[in-house]
């Protein structure tokens, strides 16, 4: 593999790896404030994608409008989900918060199914989203330069609302104790609401980029991105957004580079964010950032 | 003192031992094809919910694995019972290996291999997952089933990749379903009434008391889903053995989210209501198949609207999560609704 093709796989796994992350830090910062392994964050992109196919193909609104609005509307459908389906099972076992989730995300991509078809629709690409540069033989589009810049851009903007704000310290204070941040007079239910927000948000913007860069949408698509960035999330160790991050991008590149390296693994592509979680969880749970949430708990 | 054998419970649970027994027999001569098709299916899925509640319900360790290995399962009779020149005879995308031809066994081996096969992968899984508490446990076990599925499809020398495996001798009878299926809840449920069932039961409950109590909580989770796991792949050949032919897209997460409503409807952490919950929603779907089909609604004609099942059984399972957690029969067992009226008296 010479150079050029290594440079241009460094473009490809960019890429792909922020979308990853931008999933992941919706299970991350989920996780860690209600333990939740939110089943639904996956339907949530995939119901972003589609806001954002019907805002440009249906009613033909700008590329940065349709983004705008499918995130708003993404975040409210995120706060809705709490508040219908995880409010009310705040102190009931876990396994029934769990069970709801995955009702959710099966409901989810179902309902997509029977209103919206399950064959996929192309997306309506913007033309200066395709525009190709060449660098000295490196070839790639604005879109995959957009992706990953956007995507710092929000890992900046997130980790400024969680550090810099009162908001992002209710929420930092939230994952360690529940019942003590109620006790601080902060209304838990309203921060785990913006929590909902921000993650599915965000989710929302990796739904639409991924729908430029496959250009199309179906109901299934969340399932295995959904999963994958799960597998991101515990890789850079969940509950720390910086994690979530590093660990999309870590599984992003594997994928990326295995592929290019042995192109007779390409059926088994997906397989590899498994194999990471698998050995992350045998010889380091708490991921490359993580802290022992267990722990930190008591 | 002396403790008597024969109990008020034990003497019911005699009873209805018998009476399937005899149901078993007097279907499997007197009933019509179709309707011996669906009790098979019944029992199969018997097998399969009980199981799956083991470590759900019992153990309070949310899982999604049955897919996986009711595919593991599945693929392990297939190969076991069709014979090398039909093998040769499928195989389109690659020729078989040797040794895949060469292994062949009756069909009560084939589902021993099956249920051990699927219980050695999930001792395997346990280590990862169970080192850290249960929460991996259902992501792991989801991704699992993905991961079988890429692996039957990507290597067609085993699986006859996307094509599946045709031609299964049909051997799954009453006898066997049926006859497993009372095998099946009658061990899964002297598991629970042992003291392991017991130490199962306090890890759902409260897994920092359990372990402060002296219970290997790594110990008895691994038990639980090693179970279910068998029975789970002893459920899988049942079914191969009665569809006769298989492909990597039967065994889809709508498997799971199935038997999920099952136990959940029946009421978690009772076998007898996964019982009770496998009757309804295999009725259920037979009768929800409307659902699908166009419909005249208040004289708006519908089209037709495959998967529309699935939204309403989603929306079942949200709602009774929500609203009535307990199921049918909660945590309580057959017996115990006698034990109750006992004690009014």
């Amino acid at each position: 593999m010479d150079l050029l093709t290594f440079m241009q796989q460094m473009v490809n796994g960019f890429s792909l790896g922020s979308m990853y992350a931008l999933i992941a830090i919706g299970y991350t910062m989920v996780y860690g404030v209600l333990r939740l392994i939110n089943f639904a964050h996956g339907d949530i992109m995939m119901v972003g994608a589609f806001l954002g196919y019907t805002f440009m193909a249906v009613f033909d609104l700008s590329f940065p409008v349709t983004v705008l609005l499918s995130v708003t509307l993404s975040a409210l459908l995120g706060m809705f989900m709490d508040k219908i389906a995880y409010k009310p099972l705040r102190e009931a076992p876990k396994i029934s918060l769990l069970i709801t989730a995955i009702g959710i995300s099966f409901f989810l991509e179902n309902a997509f199914t029977v209103f919206a078809g399950g064959t996929p629709r192309p997306f309506p690409v913007p033309e200066y989203m395709e525009q190709i540069f060449d660098v000295s033989g490196v070839i790639f589009s604005v879109a995959s330069i957009a992706v990953p810049a956007v995507t710092l851009l929000l890992l900046l903007g997130i980790l400024f609302v969680l550090y810099r704000t009162k908001y992002g310290m209710a929420i930092r204070a939230l994952s360690f104790d529940i019942k003590t941040v109620n006790l601080m007079g902060i209304d838990a239910n309203r921060i785990i609401a913006l929590v909902f927000g921000l993650g599915s948000g965000l989710a929302a913007v990796g739904g639409i980029f991924w729908a430029v860069n496959y250009p199309s949408v179906e109901p299934m698509m969340g399932v295995l991105v959904g999963l994958k960035a799960f597998a991101a999330a515990v890789v850079g160790g969940i509950g720390s957004v910086t994690g979530a991050v590093i660990g999309g991008f870590i599984i992003g590149f594997t994928e990326v580079v295995v592929i290019a390296f042995w192109p007779e693994m390409g059926g088994y592509k997906d397989a590899f964010a498994f194999i990471f979680l698998i050995l992350v969880l045998l010889f380091k749970p708490t991921g490359i950032m993580g802290q022992d949430l267990e722990k930190s708990r008591f | 003192m002396q403790e008597k054998i024969f109990t008020r419970e034990r003497l019911i649970s005699l009873a209805i031992i018998i009476t399937a027994i005899w149901f078993i027999n007097f279907a499997q001569t007197n009933f019509d094809e179709y309707t011996i098709r669906i009790l098979n299916n019944v029992a199969i899925f018997i097998i399969l919910a009980v199981s799956y509640n083991l470590i759900n319900g019992i153990t309070g360790q949310f899982s999604l694995e049955p897919n996986g290995f009711i595919a593991i399962g599945a693929y392990v009779t297939a190969i076991l019972t069709v014979d090398a020149d039909g093998m040769l005879y499928q195989y389109d995308i690659e020729d078989p290996y040797p040794w895949i031809l060469a292994l062949q066994s009756d069909f009560g081996f084939a589902l021993f291999c099956s249920g051990t096969i699927s219980a050695i992968l999930a001792l395997s899984l346990s280590f990862p997952v169970f080192r850290v508490r249960g929460d991996y446990l259902a992501i792991v076990t989801l991704g699992f089933g993905f991961i079988i599925r890429i692996l039957a499809i990507n290597s067609p020398e085993i699986t006859n990749g996307s094509l599946g495996i045709n031609d299964i001798p049909e051997a799954s009878n009453l006898y066997w379903t049926g006859g497993l299926a009372i095998a099946s809840v009658l061990g899964i449920t002297n598991i629970i009434y042992s003291k392991f069932g017991r130490a199962m039961k306090a890890v759902r409950d409260d897994e920092d008391a359990a372990t402060a109590m002296g219970i290997n909580t790594f110990k008895i989770k691994t038990m639980a889903f090693t179970t279910s796991a068998f029975f789970e792949g002893v459920g899988g050949g049942l079914l191969a053995a009665l569809l006769t032919s298989i492909s990597p897209d039967l065994f889809s997460f709508f498997l799971t989210f199935q038997l999920l409503i099952i136990i959940v409807l029946g009421g978690l952490g009772s076998t007898t209501g996964a019982i009770i919950g496998t009757i309804f929603v295999m009725a259920g779907l037979e009768y929800a198949r409307f659902l699908d089909e166009p419909m005249n609604i208040l004289g708006f004609e519908t089209d037709a609207m495959p998967g529309m099942r699935m939204v309403v059984f989603s929306l079942v399972l949200i709602f009774v999560m929500l609203f009535a957690r307990e199921g049918f029969m909660g945590k309580k067992e057959l017996t115990d609704l006698f034990k109750k009226k006992k004690a009014k008296k």
